[in-house]
């Protein structure tokens, strides 16, 4: 492989027959390890960019020509996988606080699925994102990422987030490559399942 | 031929977009992969000719967006004029979907696409 450096400052082209870019969002909390984990499984760098985005605010007044906008600026990060010649996957990290959700409803259309990343020291910070998903029907499952800290069994965490019993929940450390990459194939299985099983439902 | 462009304007992006707001956002992705279909010319815009000669390989709006340093929306805008005129093409996202049915996920992304992507992922 190319050294720290070289990869650092030249980001490596994708093939030139890719063809076909898909997304997954990994969501949750402040500093619950999103970027780690993409950085972790990612062939290039973490790159972050911005989006702006405005929209009408409650109490549109259409005979006064007032609008109430309000403009919100999200930073996210993301990296990317090559899978094959053709097919490019790209994985953002994305905040998963509620005031940022109508730009990822946008944002992220068409990804394939989520991973909702949780710390349980602050487990209540991954309810919205949850919910949200489940709401929008993008299908997700939850991963825990290890911080240390008291134990509690997956089944706690299940409880503890009303967490529905088809939605798979794992342990991770999204500072390992292996780690996290188990994570992406667990997210990717579930969806197969989903999708066959819709398949051969008439 | 485009004015050329002052770095110094207070509103920037403002003057990249020539003052336009609003583009077709549905025609074009986050993950939309660009593909320059020509060189540089002399007196395009700084942005076109960075898009161009980042573009020579397939590259994702998203990284456009991060090498210029510049929000989503107006690097959909800026590529805009390049696609109109055919100086990039967009290659995009092409996700085969299984037709729903009531109560649950809207709609899935088909096994075999799914499958693939296992795959590469397995093979990482
Ligand atoms: N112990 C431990 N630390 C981790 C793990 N994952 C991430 N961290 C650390 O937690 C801190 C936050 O991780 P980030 O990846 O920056 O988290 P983030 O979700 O991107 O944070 P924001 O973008 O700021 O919301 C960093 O110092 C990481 O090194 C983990 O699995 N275990
Ligand atoms: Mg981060």
């Amino acid at each position: 492989m190319d050294s720290r450096t070289s990869d650092r400052d030249v980001r490596t082209p994708l093939r030139s027959t890719a063809e076909n870019g898909l997304k997954i969002v990994i969501v949750g909390g402040f500093g619950v390890g999103k970027t780690t984990m993409v950085r972790s499984v990612s062939e290039i760098r973490p790159l972050s960019t911005e989006e702006t985005m405005t929209r009408a605010g409650v109490g549109i007044d259409d005979a006064a020509g007032v609008q109430d906008k309000t403009t919100t600026t999200v930073a996210f990060d993301f990296g990317r996988i090559s899978l094959n010649d053709e097919m490019v996957l790209y994985l953002f990290g994305a905040p998963g606080q509620e005031r940022f959700w109508f730009l990822w409803d946008q944002l992220f259309a068409g990804t394939l699925g989520a991973v909702v990343l949780v710390d349980t020291r602050r487990l209540a910070d991954s309810w919205y994102a949850i919910d949200r998903l489940e709401h929008h029907g993008t299908p997700f499952i939850v991963a825990r990422n290890d911080f240390g800290g008291p134990q509690h069994t997956l089944e706690q965490v299940r409880d503890a987030l009303d967490l529905s019993p088809e939605v798979p929940l794992v342990d991770c450390d999204a500072r390992s490559r292996d780690s996290s990459k188990a994570v992406l194939i667990a997210l990717v299985e579930h969806l197969h399942a989903l999708s066959s099983a819709r398949e051969t439902t008439p | 031929m485009s004015p050329r462009l002052d770095d110094e304007d207070p509103d920037r992006l403002y003057t990249v977009t020539g003052g336009r707001s609003r583009v077709d956002a549905g025609a074009v992705d986050l993950v939309t992969l660009i593909v320059s279909e020509s060189e540089p010319s002399t007196g395009m815009q700084s942005e076109h000719v960075r898009i161009l000669t980042l573009c020579r390989r397939p590259t994702a709006v998203v990284e456009i967006s991060a090498d210029l340093g510049m929000p989503v929306s107006v690097v959909k805008i800026l590529l805009c004029d390049l696609l109109d005129t055919g100086a990039v093409t967009a290659r995009h996202p092409s996700v085969t979907r299984v037709s729903s049915s009531p109560g649950v996920h809207p709609s899935l992304p088909d096994p075999e696409l799914l499958k693939q992507v296992l795959v590469g992922l397995q093979n990482l």
